[in-house]
Formats: structure tokens, C-alpha cells, sequence
């Protein structure tokens, strides 16, 4: 058994490490899975080592493997041990395998959560950047809702290396837990100006991201942004901030106007490429969003146009690409500036680079008119013939497209050009598009009444020539115009030539290799055809020929009948028993024609892709109700079965779509004649304008058989599109001729005119061209009354949705990181303001600074303001921004303030007097409404601000609180608050609160508030304390143990305010009371005085603890460990609820709820220096019993005491 | 936004793949592959920008690369980044990879695709750009390895005396001393010299036992 032991020692060895498997993986080419399988055995081997250090290294060599594509995951939780390790070296392994496979689905991801906020708040700054960085990649909704709070607090770290790094995954963060934007978002614009150039250039890659997805939320922050801007000199954060301007001033058109000077200036000054082209591209954005109202920026538009000529001519590839880039959006708003440059851009088609090709072709689409349509259109296809790579012909198939079809084609002025160019692209091998030129045939071929018989002929060309069927197998894309083809064939039957040789091609055995889709198409439309030729003959009186083709019918159809596919065989079977009735009637010699016709009879009209959706839902029908009740659960299983078909079906589920459209068009036509028929106030309309294509020498010239051997692909018999581009000048030629003709005439007639007439003879613009055909395009049909509503593009699981949030409303109570409760107490728990030590902590901080901040405003009360209102900014000349939007967001941060603001404007008008009824409950509240009478005056100047967080605000504002505490109570509990008397005399009165924070071990903030009782003025006042061995104040630097320290401001009259004091401390264990004396000089009208207070400062065991939330797992595992000691207290004569006592405990011990059961409850709390603390409290009749479990006996027994007495009293 | 960074040489085997959205294994080989064979057909004196990989993101999205000696270095990325600024990013990393790896090449990152991890993080965390002063991200990754050998070597100093110690040190202790040895990096410190003292050792422990 030893031996083993030592013989398994001695093989770890002969670990590999990572560069080990990496040479063995390289030495193995030939049988390398076979290698990897085994070193995975082998890593499997070791992870069940207890050392840390071979876990660590196996858990290298797996990230190693992960890269070469094999799932690890399995080893998720030993990667969970290795972040866990102590030391960093591993830790950072650990991460970095958790960052590369973790993601929302692993399970063992929620074991992490504690181990993550514990490095969070480790000493070390790189084990915190460490697990910043992991969790940047691995963030989930329940991690980001747990450890929001703590990354918030690092935030603020002292090290810029931390907080650039909290800032940045902030964003993470708000995307998985939205509710934690708005209470993180003031700090995170307070980071906008911080010292480090490293966190501010993250906090404005932050927001630049938030407010790239909801530009109009950040509005209010354009004037910050603009003083960045006109201050930074790092190009990143630079580039970033123009790109955010770019995104906000579609929403803002003043913006732009204000942007436009300093970017010209930044064009002209730059010498950094990426900077300028940024620069042109928001100007560019100005000039679209100001395109509406202001046409007089020519000048920047000519600069951009001009720079970014530059930049395509550039030897640069990069720069020429970007722009091309660039120039596309000007183009859709000043397609006039772009167009002078279509020499640029036409050369650029040219280019070797695919990239650039791309980006010049998407600059074609606003280059063509009517005049220059063909021409660019026929060098797009000598494009195609040379393209080399299918995706770039696809994407010039695709822009040919586009480009003719662009705004209901209203650059071709000859359609039958058009259709020849489609049948030209159906020669293209292998492409994907085969369907997008099937839908321009049909759409084509449907709303141009005037070119169904051109249509017609050429489509049925199409399907008589081979090429398109016999290769359907390899070229799958391109037989989908056989679709279209046999679509139009039928539907306009009426036009064709040769219909009895159009059945036979339709009818060819070969036809069956094709798609299943299309060989129904094929059927459907045979049929039509049919129809059409019986109807043809009898007219004829060719009752032989009827029967010939019947009899074609009926020897041809039986080989769809035959096929696999389920709706071809299904309309085959059925048509085939129609024909072989009629068959067996003309026998008789029985006329049926007219009733055959009548089955396609009536007209199709196009519908708009949308119209469907907009049918508005009459009164009275609930769309969403049940109109047979569901079926139950054992039903549906036994509708599995059928699944057989249902895969089949889904396949082609998409293709067949249309088709069904199809039939359901034609059972509608039929439903709507009827309809109509019967309806005696229907207007029929005049008869259409279906025949009123003129005969066009185009028609004509359609060239005869023209083979071409060297052009295998070349369809026989189809016109070449180039053609018409000479048919084309031709008729313009003829056209300018006329016009001139009657030109001079004119000008006969008015010789005294200008002597100096343009010279009109080869300058012809768009309008001179008329159209070859006079086609009506007819418009898609909508349904009446149709609801004008556009919003369907939105995509409802936008994940960036969640994160549009209205950041300029303050906060509301309810609005906070939940972090520091647990999710069971929610409910269960009142006031949770004050239970959140550190959310407070963190909050106050604002607040001191707001009152240093108001107090600054004072003296530029006129400047602040403007800085204030984004509406005053905008209007005004830039000014340089003094501090503003920085008053908004502290307001913001100070939980308890938006709830006075909601208050305020109420309380205005009842009076001072009633502020003070409810005020002793809360000493904190107290004092900020005392504040707030100072600045009475500076509010009513800024009331208009307020209206409009007034209406903002909801009306149950005020009741929040009550509701809060008692929503789920029987009894309600009374108010609430941590802070308790310090001491007091009559000039001052002090409260004070204890907080500790996770991140310090050895520290805890002591926060009081100083309420002036007097009709002096206080100042001069001056904080000491004794300092005991284990408990110090932290004082300046510099200063000796009896110094004191100040209290940084001055109580006038009734004015209360907060100063936080840090203490030091070295064992928590016990309780601790410090002696210590205020001093302060009173004055009023008398004189001064020197005046003294002394009081104790008792730092109890509850205020190192800070409230935890912990998983019932976690707990479990603790209470198991074995690593705490117990002991237990009871207290008798306790009369309130469970509920209550919980809730007071839970607020004053700092614990968070794990579990509650009825009368019995668990709880966690752990304290600064990382100590457990679990206990667990169960209520009898009158008496409470708690048992501790703690990782300090000595804490635990002096917390007993501390809660003894806190129950004591209930 | 930074969706993926893809480094692989020019026979396209992967030598760092990161992405910063969920992709299963089987896809992220098939991303690299078909980047791979994006890139490779493109001439060095093209431009650097790529349209449409058809695996990650949509029209949005674009790939921005560089090609050193063997190497590609693809960043795809969003529209929210700025194309030249990626273009100088990748350049700031490749730099810094020369700098921490003392003239980088190929098999460094073969070798230590840990450490251009580690590297990688301080540049970009979360798809986001960190840094790009390449001062402050060597003097971060510096730091970091000095605290990284001051555990090593505090690890060797502690187990010095632990063949001695009473229980549970005896099978535990030699390999931790080799992964600390191997922790180190010595190049020079011959791989067999350990070995051989080791495997003396066997008969005489097995003996002591």
C-alpha cells in the first residue's frame, strides 16, 4: 500500500506540464487524438490529486486543450478548486479555464459566487484584477446580481488598476442584471473625470456602449462629453466619444450644430488617420441628422466628401476601404456631393481587393439613375462573368438586384431589358440566390401588366432549355427560377406562343429530379395550361387536338403521382383523376373548356409583404382566447407519431410557403368574386389598362437562335441584355432628336429670349428619359384601414432592451443593488435602507460632497445652471461646461434624497412647520431636511428642474415606505434605524452608526451626525478620541495620537450634517467603548465660546459584521465543516411576531435570512476579518432560543450577549 | 465590442482562441477554420478589414486582422470599434508580446499560449479594450510574474526540509518539488539530472518504508 503511495508520487514526476503535452502533441501528427485521449486520462488522473499544485498544472494543460477544440467542461468544478487556491499563481490558471469554458449553462457556475466576492475584496490587487477579469468573461444574471454591489465598491478602489478594470465589467454586469444600471450609474459618470486616464477612457468605452443601444438616455450627458472631448488628448477615448456624438445627435439636431466647429477644427488639426476618419464620419452623422432642417452646410459636406476622396485615393488599402465606407453614408442623404466622385468609385469595382470591391458596390446602389442604370448594370455583369469567388458573385447577383429594384424600380425605364438581365444572371453557376431572382421574375412579371407576354416568352424559353433541369442536382440555387418560370407560364398562359410545346417542357421526365416545391409549382401550373390550350382548341374547333393533349395529360402525370415528395404526389393523384374525367367527357364530345378555365379564373394582385400584419383585429375578437381548449398533455403525445411526415414537411417548410400563398390566393380570388358579385354597392372597376404596351422595336429585334459555342452556358434563344443597352441609345438618341426638333421650334417661336441657352443637347437629366414601356407599376395592395404601425421591425429579444432605462429620473427606493440581503428576506424584511452598512457607507460619500459641492454652487449659482440644463447648453455658444450634469447624479446617489425630492414639492406648499411631526424617527432624514431649508432659496431657482422630476415621479411615492414595512406583516413594525445617540447637550446632539466593509478587514467607518440644537453658529469642531491598544482612529498623516481631527464643515442653526471618521482595528472579538470629546466654538451675537462634549464610542461586536447573503448549500457545507464553535442562548417573555423579531435582528445584527421554516429560522452574517457567523433562531410559545456556530468562540459568545439584549427589549 | 480574438499561423492550427460570447467547442474550431481560410486567400497588400464571417455576428460585425511572418492575428469586432484604433491595437499587443517574450515568435506562443493569455488579459478584458499603453500593461504583466516567483520560490524554501516531516509529506512532497521546479522555467537545468537523483531515491524510500 506504501509502495503505491510512493510509486503514485513518483509518477506525478512524470507530469507533463503544459509545454510537455505540447511537444508530445506535436511529436504524435500521426495518432494525435489518439495522444490527447490519453493525456486527458492521464489530466484526469491528476485532478483527483489533493495537491493544488497538479491540479493547477492539469487544469493548464486543459485550457491548452480546450484551444484545440475539446470540451472540458466536465472539469468545471476542479477548475472551480483551482480559483479557490491561495495562491495566485494557480488562481490565475484557475480563472483563466473558467473564463474560457464557463458560460450561463454551466451548473457548478453558482458555487462560485462566494469565492469570487472573497477575492474581490482580497488585499492583493492582482487576485481582485484576476477575478475581474475571468468574471468579464463568465458573468451570469444570478453572479451579476450577486456581486454588483461589491464590484460597485471596488469602483472607488484606491488602485486605478482596479477600478478601470470594475468599470469596464460594470458593462457586463448592467447587460446580465439591468437593475443595477441606474444605481451604479452616477459613480460610473463620476468616473468620466477620474485622475487616471486608464479608468476614465473605460468609463467612457462603458457608456459608450450603453449608449450606442439607447442613445436617448445619455443625452443629458452630451455636455460632459463635449468637455472631454475639447479636453482629452488620448486619441482612444477621443475616437470613442466622437463615435457616441455620432450615435446621439439623430436624436438632438441642436447637438450637431453645436458639434460641427470643434470637429472641422479637429479635421483640419489631426494628424491621426483613425481620429480624422472618425471625425468625418460623426460629422457626417451631423450633417444626415441636420439634413432635414438646415441645407446650408455645404461647406462641411464638401470637407468630408473632399477628405475622404483622400482617403480613397490613397495608397493605403485600409484607408481606402474605410473611405468607401465612409462615403456610402453620405450617400443616402447627399447623393448629389457622392456622385460627383462615380470615377472614384467605378475604378474602385475594380479593384484586386474584395473587401474594397464590396464596399464600392454598396456605393453603386444610390450612384445609378435612370441615365446610367444599364451602363452599370452591364459592367456589374462582366463583373459576374469574371468573379472568381462564388460569395463576391453572390453579392454582385444580389446588388444587381438591389439596384434595379431599389425604390420600386424607379431607375428602369425598360423592362424587358430587366427580364433579360435576370435570365442572363440564371446562367450563374452554384449560386445561393437562385430564389432572390425567382422573386424578381414574379414580382416583375406580376406588377408589370405591360411585360407579362415579353415575361412569358422568355420564361418559357427558360423552362424549354435543359441546362437549368439537367444540372439541378449540382446547382440547386438556380433551379428556384424554375419556379418563377413555371409560375408565369401558367398564370399568363394566355400569352403564350407555343403553349403546347411549354406543356411538354413542363412535362419532361426530367422534371422529376427537380425540388419537390418546384415539381408542385410544375403541376399546379401545368393544369393552368392545360386550361388554357383546351380552351384554345375548342375555340379553334379542334376537338383532336383537345384530345391529344388530354391524352398527353394522362400518360404524363401518373410520373408525379409517383413521387416522394407529399404535395406533389397529392395534387398530382388529384389532377390526374380531373383530367382522366375530362377525358372520358370529351369522348362524348362533351365541351368543358370554359369550365376548366374557370378554375384559375379571376385576377392576382400583389400584396404587400406586411399587409398581412396589418389587418386591424375587429372589435370584440380576442385573438389570443382559446377557441377549443387546449389539449391536454397525454393527447399531444399521441400525436407524435405523425412526426413522420412532419420532418419531411419542415424541410421545404419555407419553400413552400408561396405556393400555399399561392392556392390560398386563388380559393381568396374566387371568395372575393363572389363576394363582390353578389354585393350590389360594389363599384366594379374600369376595365384595366392590361393591354396598353405599345409595340417596342425592342420586341422585335429579339434575336433569332444564337449559338455560341465558346459560351457553353449561354441559354439558347435568350436575348443578351447587352443589347439593349444599344437599343437603348438608340431610342434616347431618337428621343433627344424629337425633343430637340420641337426645342428649336420653340426657340423659333421666342427668339427674343436669353441669348445665352444652356447647352441642353447631351445634358439630358433623369426626367428627360421616358420610360420604353409605358408600365404601370402596380402597387401593393394593403388592407383597409390597414394600422400604421412600423414597429414590428423591433426585435422583442434585443438583450440590449432590458437596458433602456431612464437615467435622469431619480433613483427610487426600491432601486438599489440587492446585494448585501438575500433574496428569502426580501419580503419578509422592513427599512432594508439602513440595513445596507455598506450601500450606506458608499452613498454618504456623495452626499458630503454635495453639500461641498452646493456650497461652491453658491458662488457660481449663474454658471452651474447653465451647465445643468441640456437645453440651456445646447442653446447656447460653448461655454467651457463648468461642472456640469456632476450636480444630477450625487443628488441621484444619495438613496434617501430622491424620496425627498419626490417629497419636496408637496412640502413646499404645506409649510415648513409639518416637516418635523415624523422626523424624530429618523434622525437621518431629519438632517437632510434641514438641509434642505438652507438651500430653500436655490431650490425655488431651480424649480424648474424639479417640475420635471415632479411629474416624473409616481404618485405613491410617499407612501413607499409604510407600504414597504407592512405590506406582508400582520403587525406593522415600527421604523427602524441603525443610528443611535452618541451624545448630547444643548448644542449638539450626536447620533452615530457603525459600518464595516468586507473590503477592509481592519478598518470600520464610523458615521455621525452632528445636529446643531442651538441658536449659535457651530465651527471649529473637532473630533478625539482615546485610542485603545486594538481600536485607533485613523488620523491625517502627520498628526500625533492626541490630535484630533476636524469635522470638515460648520453647523449653522438647526443645520444637522454627517462626518465619517475611520477607525482602525486589530481584534474584533470583543466589544470595545472609546472615550472621546467633540470640541467646538459657539458663536452667536453675544460672543463666542469654547465648548466641549464628551461621549463613548461602543464599537459592539454586531458592527464588525457585515450583512451576507449566503446560499443554503454554502451554509450547509459550513455547518458540516465542523470548523466552528457552538453555543447557545434563550430568552423568555417575548411577545412579537416571528416575522418582526427576524426583521430586527436581521437590521441590527447585520444577518441575512438563508432558510425559514414557520417559526424557525437560519441565518448568516460574516464579519470584516472573514469570520462565519451562522445561527439558528426558533420561537416557542413565549421564548426564543438561538444557537450560534462561529468560526471565534469568543465573537460568537459576545454576540450572543449583544443579541440577549437586543431581544431583551422586545 | 471585441467578439473574438483568433491568433493561428499559416496553416491555420489555432495558437490562441478567445471569445468573449459562448460559442461549443465544435463551433469555435469551425469559426477559426473558415476565418482561417478568409484570410489566407487574401494578399498581404490588401486591406485588413473583412466582411461577414458568416459564424460570428451579423452585418455589424467585421474582421480586423494582421499577418505577422507566420502568424494571423484576427480581431472581430462590432461597429461600435474603430477600425484603424483596432488596427493599432493589435499592433500594441503583438508589441508587447515581443517585449515581455524578448523577440516573440511562433513557438513562444506555442508554448506559453498561458502567458499570452495572461498578456491578452491586460489589453482587453470582456471584449472591451483595458489598455493600450503598452508601458502600464508590461509593467502590469511584470509585477504579476514577480508575484507569481516570489510564490514559487517561497513554495521551494518551505519544502526543503519536508521529506523529513512525520505524515502525509512523503507522497505529496516530491511532486509538489517537481512542479516547483518546473514552475520556475529553468531552461537550463537539464530535465534528466532530476530524474536520475529521483530515481535513486526509489529503492531507499521503499527500504525506509
Amino acid at each position: 500500500m506504501a509502495l503505491k503511495m510512493v510509486k503514485g508520487s513518483i509518477d506525478r514526476m512524470f507530469d507533463k506540464n503544459l509545454q510537455d503535452l505540447v511537444r508530445g502533441i506535436r511529436n504524435h501528427k500521426e495518432d494525435e487524438a489518439k495522444y490527447i485521449s490519453q493525456c486527458i486520462d492521464e489530466i484526469k488522473q491528476e485532478l483527483k490529486q489533493d495537491n493544488i499544485a497538479v491540479k493547477a498544472n492539469a487544469v493548464c494543460k486543459l485550457t491548452y486543450l480546450q484551444m484545440l477544440g475539446y470540451d472540458i467542461s466536465w472539469a468545471a468544478f476542479n477548475i472551480i478548486e483551482v480559483m479557490s487556491a491561495s495562491k495566485f499563481t494557480f488562481k490565475r490558471i484557475g480563472y483563466l479555464a473558467a473564463s474560457q469554458c464557463f458560460h450561463e449553462g454551466t451548473d457548478v457556475i453558482m458555487l462560485t459566487t462566494n469565492q469570487i466576492r472573497k477575492d474581490l475584496s482580497s488585499p492583493s490587487q492582482y487576485d481582485t484584477g484576476v477575478a475581474l477579469t475571468g468574471l468579464s468573461c463568465f458573468v451570469t444574471p444570478d453572479l451579476a446580481r450577486d456581486l454588483a454591489n461589491d464590484i460597485m465598491t471596488l469602483m472607488s478602489h484606491t488602485k486605478p488598476y482596479i477600478r478601470k478594470k470594475a468599470v469596464l465589467i460594470m458593462y457586463k454586469v448592467f447587460l446580465k442584471y439591468p437593475e443595477s444600471l441606474r444605481p451604479a450609474f452616477p459613480r460610473l459618470k463620476e468616473k468620466l473625470e477620474d485622475p487616471d486616464p486608464g479608468v476614465q477612457s473605460a468609463a467612457v468605452n462603458v457608456i459608450c456602449e450603453l449608449a450606442r443601444r439607447n442613445p436617448k438616455n445619455y443625452l443629458s450627458l452630451a455636455p460632459l462629453f463635449f468637455k472631454l472631448m475639447t479636453s482629452s488628448t488620448n486619441n482612444w477615448v477621443l475616437i470613442k466619444i466622437i463615435k457616441l456624438f455620432g450615435a446621439l445627435t439623430p436624436l438632438e439636431p441642436r447637438l450637431g450644430k453645436k458639434l460641427i466647429e470643434p470637429l472641422t477644427n479637429l479635421i483640419h488639426s489631426t494628424s491621426a488617420m483613425s481620429l480624422l476618419y472618425e471625425c468625418v464620419n460623426t460629422v457626417i452623422a451631423v450633417l444626415i441628422s441636420l439634413s432635414s432642417g438646415m441645407p446650408n452646410h455645404s461647406a462641411s459636406i464638401q470637407l468630408c466628401v473632399q477628405k475622404l476622396r483622400i482617403l480613397i485615393e490613397d495608397s493605403d488599402q485600409n484607408l481606402k476601404y474605410l473611405g468607401l465606407l465612409a462615403m456610402s453614408k453620405i450617400l443616402r442623404t447627399h447623393p448629389k456631393s457622392v456622385q460627383a466622385h462615380k470615377d472614384l468609385v467605378l475604378q474602385c469595382l475594380d479593384d484586386k481587393d474584395e473587401s474594397i470591391r464590396l464596399r464600392a458596390l454598396d456605393l453603386l446602389y444610390g450612384m445609378v439613375s435612370k441615365k446610367n442604370l444599364v451602363e452599370i448594370v452591364k459592367k456589374l455583369m462582366s463583373h459576374v462573368d469574371k468573379a472568381e469567388g462564388t460569395t463576391y458573385r453572390d453579392e454582385l447577383l444580389t446588388k444587381i438586384i438591389d439596384i434595379c429594384s431599389q425604390c420600386n424600380y424607379q431607375h428602369v425605364t425598360n423592362f424587358q431589358w430587366y427580364i433579360s438581365v435576370l435570365v442572363e444572371l440564371t446562367r450563374l453557376e452554384g449560386t445561393r440566390h437562385g430564389h432572390l431572382i425567382a422573386a424578381q421574375m414574379l414580382d416583375v412579371a406580376i406588377r408589370v401588366r405591360a411585360i407579362r407576354k415579353f415575361a412569358v416568352s422568355q420564361m418559357s424559353a427558360l423552362l424549354d432549355s435543359t441546362h437549368l433541369v439537367a444540372s439541378s442536382t449540382q446547382r440547386s440555387g438556380i433551379c428556384e427560377v424554375l419556379y418563377a418560370a413555371a409560375w408565369i407560364c401558367g398564370e399568363f398562359s394566355e400569352h403564350l406562343q407555343e403553349p403546347h410545346q411549354t406543356l411538354e417542357a413542363m412535362l419532361r421526365p426530367k422534371v422529376t429530379t427537380l425540388p419537390g416545391h418546384i415539381q408542385a409549382v410544375y403541376v399546379q401550373n401545368v393544369v393552368k395550361l392545360y386550361a388554357s390550350i383546351l380552351q384554345q382548341k375548342e375555340q379553334a374547333a379542334e376537338p383532336e387536338a383537345a384530345q391529344d393533349v388530354t391524352q398527353l395529360m394522362v400518360d404524363r402525370l401518373p410520373q408525379f403521382v409517383q413521387s416522394a415528395d407529399l404535395e406533389v404526389q397529392e395534387r398530382a393523384s388529384c389532377i390526374l383523376q380531373l383530367v382522366k374525367h375530362i377525358q372520358k367527357l370529351q369522348a362524348k364530345d362533351v365541351p368543358v373548356a370554359e369550365e376548366v378555365s374557370a378554375l384559375f379564373a379571376g385576377e392576382l394582385n400583389p400584396v404587400a409583404p406586411k399587409a398581412q400584419k396589418k389587418v386591424p383585429v375587429p372589435e370584440g375578437l380576442d385573438l389570443d382566447a382559446w377557441i377549443n381548449e387546449p389539449p391536454s398533455d397525454s393527447e399531444s403525445e399521441d400525436e407524435k407519431p405523425k412526426g413522420i411526415f412532419h420532418e419531411e414537411e419542415q424541410r421545404h417548410a419555407k419553400q413552400q410557403l408561396p405556393e400555399a400563398d399561392e392556392e390560398e390566393l386563388a380559393r381568396r380570388r374566387e371568395a372575393r368574386k363572389q363576394e363582390q358579385a353578389n354585393n350590389p354597392f360594389y363599384i366594379k372597376s374600369s376595365p384595366s389598362p392590361q393591354k396598353r404596351y405599345q409595340d417596342m422595336p425592342g420586341v422585335e429585334h429579339i434575336p433569332v437562335v444564337q449559338i455560341d459555342l465558346s459560351v457553353p452556358l449561354k441559354v439558347p434563344g435568350m436575348p443578351m441584355s447587352d443589347q439593349y443597352v444599344k437599343l437603348e441609345e438608340e431610342r434616347r438618341h431618337r428621343q433627344r432628336l424629337e425633343k430637340d426638333r420641337k426645342k428649336k421650334k420653340k426657340k423659333d417661336k421666342e427668339k427674343k429670349g436669353k441669348p445665352r441657352h444652356h447647352g441642353s443637347l447631351h445634358t439630358e437629366s433623369d426626367e428627360d428619359i421616358t420610360p420604353a414601356q409605358q408600365v404601370d407599376i402596380v402597387t401593393e395592395e394593403m388592407p383597409e384601414n390597414a394600422l400604421p404601425s412600423d414597429e414590428d421591425d423591433k426585435d422583442p429579444n434585443d438583450p440590449y432592451r432590458a437596458l433602456d432605462i431612464d437615467l435622469d429620473k431619480p433613483l427610487a427606493d426600491s432601486e438599489k443593488l440587492p446585494v448585501q440581503k438575500h433574496r428569502n428576506v426580501d419580503n419578509s424584511k422592513s427599512a432594508d435602507k439602513e440595513d445596507v452598512p455598506v450601500v450606506e457607507k458608499k452613498i454618504k460619500k456623495p452626499k458630503k460632497k454635495e453639500k461641498k459641492h452646493r456650497e461652491k454652487e453658491r458662488e457660481e449659482k449663474g454658471k452651474e445652471k447653465e451647465g445643468e440644463d441640456l437645453d440651456f447648453w445646447l442653446s447656447t455658444t460653448p461655454l467651457p461646461a463648468a461642472a456640469p450634469a456632476l450636480e444630477e447624479p450625487e443628488v441621484n446617489a444619495v438613496i434617501t434624497a430622491p424620496k425627498e425630492e419626490g417629497e419636496e414639492p408637496r412640502r413646499e406648499e404645506q409649510g415648513d412647520e409639518e416637516e418635523d411631526d415624523d422626523s424624530e424617527r429618523d434622525p437621518e432624514k431629519k438632517s437632510s431636511k434641514r438641509k434642505k431649508k438652507k438651500h430653500k432659496k436655490e431650490k425655488e431657482e431651480r424649480s424648474k428642474d424639479k417640475k420635471k422630476s415632479k411629474k416624473k415621479k409616481p404618485p405613491s411615492d410617499k407612501a413607499a415606505e409604510p407600504v414597504e414595512n407592512g405590506a406582508l406583516d400582520e403587525e406593522p413594525l415600527p421604523p427602524m434605524s441603525s443610528y443611535c445617540l452618541l451624545a448630547e447637550n444643548s448644542y449638539i446632539r450626536m447620533t452615530y452608526d457603525i459600518q464595516g466593509s468586507l473590503q477592509k478587514d481592519s478598518q470600520v467607518t464610523v458615521s455621525v451626525v452632528l445636529e446643531n440644537q442651538s441658536c449659535s453658529f457651530l465651527k471649529n469642531m473637532e473630533l478625539n478620541v482615546l485610542d485603545s491598544l486594538n481600536t485607533k482612529l485613523a488620523r491625517p498623516e502627520g498628526s500625533s495620537v492626541h490630535d484630533g481631527v476636524p469635522v470638515p464643515f460648520q453647523l449653522p442653526p438647526g443645520i444637522s450634517n454627517e462626518a465619517q471618521f475611520v477607525f482602525t482595528i486589530q481584534s474584533i472579538v470583543m466589544a470595545q467603548k472609546l472615550k472621546g470629546t467633540l470640541s467646538f466654538i459657539a458663536k452667536n451675537d453675544e460672543g463666542s465660546t469654547h465648548e466641549k462634549l464628551d461621549f463613548k464610542l461602543h464599537f459592539s461586536c454586531t458592527s464588525y459584521l457585515v450583512t451576507t447573503p449566503c446560499y443554503s448549500d454554502a451554509f450547509a457545507k459550513l455547518l458540516e465543516s465542523g470548523d466552528l464553535s457552538m453555543s447557545s442562548i434563550k430568552v423568555d417573555g417575548i411577545s412579537m411576531s416571528f416575522q418582526n423579531l427576524l426583521a430586527k435582528i436581521c437590521f441590527h445584527h447585520h444577518f441575512s435570512v438563508v432558510e425559514r421554516v414557520d417559526s424557525c429560522a437560519s441565518m448568516y452574517s460574516r464579519s470584516i476579518q472573514g469570520h462565519h457567523v451562522c445561527l439558528l433562531m426558533k420561537k416557542g410559545e413565549k421564548s426564543v432560543s438561538i444557537d450560534g456556530k462561529c468560526s471565534d468562540s469568543t465573537l460568537l459568545s459576545n454576540l450572543l450577549e449583544e443579541l440577549k439584549a437586543t431581544l431583551a427589549k422586545c | 465590442m471585441i467578439q473574438a480574438i483568433l491568433v493561428f499561423n499559416n496553416h491555420g492550427k489555432p495558437r490562441l482562441v478567445r471569445f468573449y460570447q459562448r460559442f461549443p467547442e465544435e463551433i469555435q474550431q469551425q469559426i477559426v477554420r473558415e476565418t482561417f481560410h478568409l484570410v489566407l486567400k487574401r494578399d498581404d497588400n490588401i486591406c485588413n478589414f473583412l466582411e461577414g464571417g458568416s459564424l460570428i455576428g451579423g452585418p455589424d460585425y467585421k474582421l480586423i486582422y494582421r499577418h505577422y511572418a507566420t502568424l494571423y492575428f484576427v480581431f472581430c469586432v462590432d461597429s461600435s470599434e474603430s477600425e484603424l484604433g483596432i488596427l493599432d491595437l493589435i499592433q500594441v499587443f503583438v508589441e508587447t508580446l515581443d517585449k515581455c517574450f524578448e523577440n516573440v515568435c511562433e513557438l513562444d506562443l506555442i508554448f506559453h499560449m498561458d502567458k499570452v493569455h495572461y498578456i491578452l488579459q491586460e489589453v482587453v478584458m470582456g471584449g472591451m479594450v483595458l489598455e493600450t499603453n503598452m508601458n502600464e500593461i508590461v509593467a502590469q504583466i511584470e509585477a504579476q510574474n514577480r508575484l507569481e516567483k516570489s510564490e514559487v520560490s517561497a513554495q521551494l524554501v518551505c519544502l526543503m526540509p519536508l521529506p523529513i516531516s512525520p505524515q502525509g509529506g512523503l507522497s505529496a512532497a516530491p511532486a509538489r518539488a517537481v512542479s516547483a521546479v518546473k514552475n520556475i522555467n529553468l531552461p537550463e537545468i537539464p530535465r534528466n539530472i532530476n530524474i536520475g537523483d529521483l530515481n535513486i531515491k526509489v529503492p531507499n524510500l521503499s527500504q525506509f518504508v
